[in-house]
């Protein structure tokens, strides 16, 4: 469905992805683990065109994004959750979520897909009309995804949604990660450190290092792999 | 007691056009943090395009307050599409570029356009008709508060509310604060960040042509260099208000407005504008980011 075919990405002089290539089949979860600085918030953002690779193709459903501005890559179903969860910080909760919704003019489902995120984040009910800059690490974290299931996704990327948050919480957003797959068959790329939580996660994983794809396998092989061990799993 | 009312609806028409186009300042800024030089030139533009339609009309026999208002409609045209333009020619090629180069080429602007208008016009200062006529309701308080100066107030307040409205209430408005917050993040939900921009610079070069108009009208002359000081009043606003917040470019140009008016008023007209730019000194002395301005913190 999703295809990154040997692109590489610059910021200015110096080179950020190096001949990534990386492909999501439709309704699969897919990880991408890798140390800080690795590259894999560069590989989102190349595929969101924020940062849009110099060279190498994405290609979605056999269509290429080149030259396709954010805006309209947005409109073709690929949707980020970005690291840091980028709220903003002075509208409210529900101006955020409707900011999710921003290209979709269907006011009836717009309201359907805002009563199906309150019912996966209830908290989120409850501060409707509350600054989204005032919510707590965790709440930002239900805000993000949900603003991004607002624009109903066909792939939805997440950045570090586990990143500074409790074990509580973090397990409470995969378990909702997963049931965004199962239940609406969301095809879903996630970036993490926190590997061992990614792999179970995910069907499929991609070990990134230093801008180059350096593993590809089924998620068990690689929670089973030394080298993931050792690397990322701290084993 | 009279004559403090009299100053105090002076300051609050000044303060109001003030406000009027400091709001173009701000609004820019708070979006791509560019401090648009030319703006003052946008709003003399406006007088000027308003000059030449109430001189067609007077031709065809039009009218007082008709023609002011058919000025300021095709005024407000005209300088939006200039101010349209001078983005995408002046601002746009230079996105991400260091952030000295856009106010390089914003001062350019300034200048090229004051040039222009002054090769394309004329030096000189061009008497402007005195387009709003006395209202007979107005005759018991004319001593505190005249009919243009009500005109102005009127004008000022209904465009701030519509503009209020635009932005709290609109998808668009909503979409123009998201981008404001976060850039790449409105990007991220599908929000046309350079149309948001290009929507940004329409609408506070139509409020400055709004303040052109009025103002021309008001005192009865223009000239290409009104754009200046009354560019560098309002930029004052601004920043005494808090450079990128709306309401506080509303509130920095009344509290302008009022130092000017009370200053000339109790102590001298010729010091007018020490008192107020000291007033700005002291503002920022104490308040750095402006009386509503938050100190914004630098994105890494």
């Amino acid at each position: 469905m999703l295809k990154l075919q040997n692109i590489q990405t610059y910021y200015g002089n110096i080179q950020a992805l190096k001949d990534v290539t990386i492909e999501i089949k439709e309704g699969e979860i897919v990880a991408l683990i890798g140390a800080n600085g690795a590259g894999k918030t560069t590989t989102l953002m190349s595929i969101c065109g924020i940062t849009p690779p110099r060279s190498g193709e994405i290609l979605l459903d056999g269509d290429s994004l080149k030259g396709v501005s954010a805006d309209k890559i947005v409109q073709r179903g690929i949707v980020q959750v970005p690291e840091g969860r980028r709220i903003f910080p002075d509208l409210t909760v529900l101006e955020n979520l409707e900011m999710g919704a921003f290209l979709r003019t269907n006011k009836s489902l717009i309201q359907q897909d805002l009563n199906y995120v309150m019912t996966l984040f209830p908290i989120l009910e409850s501060r409707r009309h509350q600054l989204g800059g005032t919510l707590s690490g965790g709440e930002q974290q239900m805000l993000a995804i949900s603003r991004a299931l607002m624009a109903r996704p066909r792939v939805l990327l997440l950045d570090e949604p586990s990143l500074g948050l409790a074990p509580l919480i973090i397990k409470q957003i995969f378990e909702i990660i997963r049931k965004i797959n199962k239940e609406s068959n969301t095809t879903i790329f996630l970036v993490e450190q926190n590997a061992n939580q990614a792999l179970k996660l995910a069907d499929r994983g991609y070990v990134m290092e230093n801008g180059r794809i350096t593993l590809v396998d089924s998620a068990d092989k690689l929670l089973a792999n030394d080298d993931v061990r050792k690397a990322y799993l701290g084993m | 007691m009279e004559y403090f009312l009299e100053l105090f609806f002076g300051g609050l028409t000044r303060g109001s056009i003030y406000a009027l186009i400091a709001l173009g300042y701000t609004m820019v800024y708070g979006i791509i943090q560019l401090i648009n030089f030319a703006h003052g030139e946008i709003y003399m533009i406006g007088a000027f395009v308003a000059l030449i339609v109430a001189g067609v009309c007077t031709i065809y026999g039009l009218s007082g307050i008709s023609i002011l208002i058919l000025a300021a409609i095709i005024a407000v045209i005209y300088a939006s599409a200039y101010g349209y333009t001078l983005e995408k020619v002046a601002y746009r090629p230079l996105r991400g570029a260091p952030r000295l180069s856009p106010l390089i080429s914003a001062i350019g602007m300034s200048i090229f356009l004051q040039n222009y208008v002054l090769l394309a016009q004329t030096p000189d200062f061009l008497p402007f008709p005195r387009l709003i006529p006395d209202f007979a309701f107005m005759e018991p308080v004319a001593h505190i508060i005249g009919s243009p100066e009500l005109v102005i107030l009127v004008t000022t307040m209904v465009t701030m509310i519509l503009l209020t409205l635009l932005i709290k209430k609109t998808k668009v408005g909503k979409a123009m604060r998201a981008t404001q917050q976060d850039m790449d993040m409105a990007r991220l939900v599908g929000v046309n960040v350079d149309r948001i921009i290009s929507l940004t610079f329409i609408i506070g070069s139509a409020l400055a042509a709004i303040g052109g108009v009025l103002v021309a009208s008001y005192i009865g002359q223009v000239n290409f260099y009104i754009g200046f000081l009354a560019g560098v009043k309002a930029f004052t606003a601004a920043v005494l208000g808090g450079i990128g917040s709306i309401p506080g470019a509303v509130l920095g140009g009344l509290v302008l407005g009022w130092a000017e008016s009370f200053a000339a008023g109790y102590i001298s007209s010729d010091y007018e504008d020490v008192f107020t730019f000291g007033l700005l000194v002291l503002i920022l002395t104490l308040r750095p980011a402006g009386i509503l301005g938050k100190a914004r913190k630098q994105k890494v």
